[in-house]
């Protein structure tokens, strides 16, 4: 199948590039900062952290900061995924293959979601730590991981169709930071600071309050759809950028 | 098998290609020739389907490049000039990779890809599959670009400069290779190099300007060199001007430019209608008691044609 194909070679291609593992490494090491105060280098307040005696053993603080961090490296995974095609020139022999524009999206996005998925399980050490110390609830802990799931399959969409739209990987970057602040930050504020009922209709669109429930082992069915809509959206639009080049 | 209808493209306000009409038979290995923006690679990439023309229709085995597209892609193996490749991956799993997007079923691909590494010079006599594609040199990176066009076998190949970067052996080689792919294949290659077209084509199409300007076999086009044939000779004699004088006064020349080298004079004796006159020339130069140590007519080349056509087209375009 040349989705899969195309995915295997985006998700290898991760794997070889050098600002994945800086990227991925700095997220696990922020993870790693929130997670655990620094043994012996740290003397200040601990409740910053998590992994600390007599609080509630409960992922949901990581969860929120992982999101709000998806929010920089969502578009730094994605930028190169089409840019690059573009200034390349490779753009030029996968179009001219028998392939369709909707499995050239599917197969990067699925790429991407790949390397995504794989800098989530390893913050599976953080779980297993969190397991040696406490009795956590498994379905709680599950939730949370699914939210993390959803919100980043939207946002890499979102990354995903910023790279459709310029051959400059850092304009693809900046331009998905600026789409996903608006629904990972902006919304929860304008939301806060707007009278009735506008601020029900803006708080709607906020990615944080639908990770939130989910972080706190919720199964919350408009956040399901909130995140597979904007994934599902956007992907869309990615396909319809890409065909748009054949009739430009 | 390919027909080309009234292509235009326009690039914004820029018109790339001009109404643009051509046939290629089956089998047949036609080369584009055109200076720099002429219009070649445009209307390959139409042909290819990566690019929409602004008007015209292209269909290759009754495909259409637009309706079409996904059909047609099927029967097109296509080389861009540049040779775009991924500088991460080996030449192995690249060449793999477009096996799967090309649906060559899975237990076919290896074999299919050492046939191609193989026919494009990859695996022998230094393996090189297990390079990185950024490590390979421009010459490389054209003999992996040719082996994936031809890994599917498609019926029709189009090939961007196919020989750029490759050396002397390596082009003859490529040459014998197209050679042999006609036939079972229909080939359109564009290149700059004219003598690489005259070998290689049955058919030469030259464009300039966005325009077709000529087609035909290369003999045909050498025919159509504008204007008559011309002879050179070196002749010793009294004066330089008493010889022009001479020379100009017999039937059949119209024009006479001349040279001198120590004490020959060198001529270029252009006559009408395209008439031998090295017979007249040799009496006179008899019965004048001169020398004559050279006599021979000049034969218009594929490249005084080229040099000619294009230069008119791009006079009519200025004008």
């Amino acid at each position: 199948m040349k989705t899969l194909s195309l995915a295997r070679k985006e998700l290898a291609g991760y794997f070889f590039s050098p600002l994945a593992y800086v990227v991925g490494a700095l997220f696990l090491c922020a993870c790693a900062l929130k997670f655990a105060p620094p043994p012996a280098l740290w003397t200040g307040s601990r409740d910053f952290f998590i992994l600390v005696p007599g609080r509630s053993a409960s992922l949901r603080p990581l969860f929120e900061m992982m999101a709000r961090a998806m929010i920089v490296v969502g578009p730094l995974l994605t930028m190169r995924l089409l840019s690059d095609e573009f200034r390349s020139g490779t753009i030029e022999t996968l179009l001219t293959a028998p392939i369709t524009d909707t499995q050239v999206v599917l197969g990067k996005f699925l790429g991407v979601l790949g390397f995504y998925l794989a800098l989530l399980g390893g913050t599976g050490v953080f779980l297993a730590l969190m397991c040696v110390f406490a009795q956590i609830d498994p379905g709680v802990m599950a939730m949370g991981y699914l939210g993390m799931v959803l919100l980043g399959a939207a946002f890499l969409a979102v990354g995903l169709f910023a790279s459709t739209l310029s051959r400059y990987q850092l304009l693809a970057a900046m331009v998905a930071i600026v789409l996903l602040s608006l629904v990972g930050l902006g919304a929860g504020l304008l939301a806060r600071h707007t009278p009735e009922p506008l601020n029900h209709i803006i708080a709607n669109f906020d990615a944080m309050r639908f990770l939130s429930r989910f972080a706190r082992g919720q199964f919350d069915t408009r956040g399901l759809v909130y995140f597979l809509s904007i994934a599902g959206w956007f992907l869309f639009l990615s396909v319809k950028t890409l065909e748009s080049r054949r009739w430009r | 098998m390919i027909d080309v209808e009234h292509l235009t493209k326009w690039y914004g306000p820029v018109l790339a290609v001009d109404n643009i009409s051509f046939h290629v038979e089956r089998g047949s290995v036609v080369g584009f020739l055109g200076p720099n923006g002429a219009g070649k690679s445009t209307t390959l990439k139409i042909m290819t389907c990566y690019l929409p023309a602004s008007s015209g229709r292209v269909t290759i085995n009754g495909l259409d490049v637009l309706g079409d597209s996904l059909a047609l892609r099927k029967q097109i193996g296509y080389m861009p000039e540049s040779v775009p490749v991924y500088p991460e991956m080996r030449v192995c799993e690249y060449l793999m990779f477009r096996a799967a997007l090309r649906d060559i079923p899975r237990r076919a691909r290896r074999g299919a890809v050492a046939r191609a590494a193989e026919r494009c010079w990859l695996s022998g006599p230094e393996d090189m599959t297990r390079r990185r594609l950024g490590e390979l040199s421009r010459g490389y990176r054209q003999r992996v670009g040719l082996a994936e066009v031809l890994l599917h076998n498609p019926p029709v190949l189009v090939l961007d400069e196919p020989t750029i970067g490759l050396d002397p052996a390596q082009i003859r080689s490529m040459r014998e290779l197209i050679g042999e792919l006609a036939g079972e294949h229909t080939v359109i290659l564009s290149s700059h190099v004219l003598a690489e077209v005259e070998q290689t084509c049955s058919e030469i199409i030259i464009i300039a300007g966005g325009r077709l300007v000529a087609a035909g076999t290369s003999g045909e086009l050498r025919q159509r060199v504008a204007g008559p044939s011309h002879v050179v000779a070196q002749v010793q004699g009294p004066a330089p001007g008493e010889i022009v004088r001479a020379i100009g006064c017999l039937k059949g020349v119209s024009t006479v430019q001349h040279s001198q080298r120590d004490d020959w004079t060198r001529l270029e004796i252009h006559s009408q209608a395209n008439r031998d006159i090295r017979g007249a020339i040799f009496d006179l130069v008899r019965r004048k008691n001169w020398q004559l140590r050279e006599l021979r007519r000049a034969t218009p080349s594929l490249e005084d044609f080229f040099v000619q056509i294009t230069y008119e087209q791009s006079m009519k375009q200025t004008g």
